[in-house]
């Protein structure tokens, strides 16, 4: 009895320890963002739609906003521009955008094509704003709090249940009423 | 047979040329620039294919982020500048080299001290056989007799 206490040990431990690993295991690979809780890059790009001011990340100041970073090339954006446009609409909380390695003119068809949700669109062309915030994969969509400081992220499409489960219940109960 | 190795020999020149000159077409004119910038893109992952490097990556993230450690190297900036910097934004993921924190401080100590356990183990039981040895009268000693 007692030669097999020892391994028998060893051997909960290990199932307990592997239960714990799985449990807190990111689902589908999603990679945690080190910037949830910090304070959100700076960044100043030319706007989309508006060529006589910049997007800026300290004009955003002071408001809840969402950051969706997209691009014309990326299959899922188009999936979830539906949602955006619903969530754009109902005016609880602006959606900056951030064109991402794209061009100016496919992003402006799309725009025409599938309706604007956004507010403001920065152009990154570079992907050197998309580097800062640490994207690797769009569509990402950032929600930022009036401290300026990056509450959640989601990569992948914004459905209605992020949009329900994750992202309302995040923002103040007056802002998240209307949707 | 001549023939063979020729080609052989030949293979193996494009292979390491391969190697060196893939996808990464940009060279830093400073050797000693140039060699650090290849041991970090060789150590930093490509997050949108996760199993290779931003140096083996042909995929858009990838350049971007040679490009930006290029940049930082010729800015100045140390290697852990740059560690440092990937880091935080996308986290400790994207080091193929783990580092050591007290989140994984177990994994990297669990291996020299199963080792340690099973050193202990072992020593264990040889003396307990020895001494076994040593008092039974069953056992024949090595000259054979009892």
């Amino acid at each position: 009895m007692n030669r097999f206490a020892l391994p028998l040990g060893l051997f909960a431990l290990l199932v307990v320890v592997l239960a714990i690993s799985i449990r807190h295991s990111p689902n589908k690979g999603t990679i945690v963002s080190p910037l949830l809780g910090r304070a959100a890059p700076g960044f100043a790009l030319p706007s989309l739609t508006d060529a006589q001011h910049a997007v800026r990340s300290q004009d955003l100041k002071g408001r809840w906003y969402l950051l969706n970073v997209w691009g014309t090339w990326c299959v899922e954006c188009r999936a979830e521009h539906s949602m955006l446009v619903e969530v754009g609409h109902s005016g609880v909380i602006p959606i900056i955008g951030l064109d991402w390695k794209d061009e100016d003119d496919h992003a402006l068809e799309w725009l025409a094509q599938l309706g604007n949700p956004y507010q403001a669109i920065g152009v990154d062309h570079d992907g050197r704003t998309a580097i800062d915030w640490g994207v690797y994969g769009a569509p990402e969509t950032f929600l930022v709090n009036p401290q300026g400081i990056v509450v959640y992220k989601l990569v992948g499409p914004l459905t209605r249940e992020s949009w329900t489960q994750e992202f309302l219940p995040r923002l103040p109960p007056r802002a998240s009423a209307g949707l | 047979m001549c023939r063979s190795w020729l080609l052989m020999a030949l293979m193996i020149a494009t292979l390491s040329i391969r190697s060196a000159y893939g996808i990464d077409a940009t060279s830093i004119a400073d050797p000693a620039l140039e060699a650090r910038y290849l041991e970090l893109t060789h150590e930093l992952r490509c997050m949108q294919c996760q199993n290779e490097s931003i140096a083996d990556s042909p995929v858009g993230l990838a350049s971007d982020l040679r490009r930006e450690v290029r940049n930082m190297l010729l800015a100045g900036k140390t290697d852990d500048e740059v560690r440092d910097y990937m880091v935080s934004r996308y986290g400790e993921f994207i080091l193929f080299r783990p580092r050591f924190s007290a989140r994984n401080a177990w994994l990297w100590l669990a291996p020299p001290l199963f080792l340690l356990i099973g050193l202990g183990v072992a020593v264990r039981v040889v003396r307990q056989r020895a001494a076994l040895a040593a008092t039974d009268p069953e056992v024949p000693d090595d000259d054979g007799r009892s």
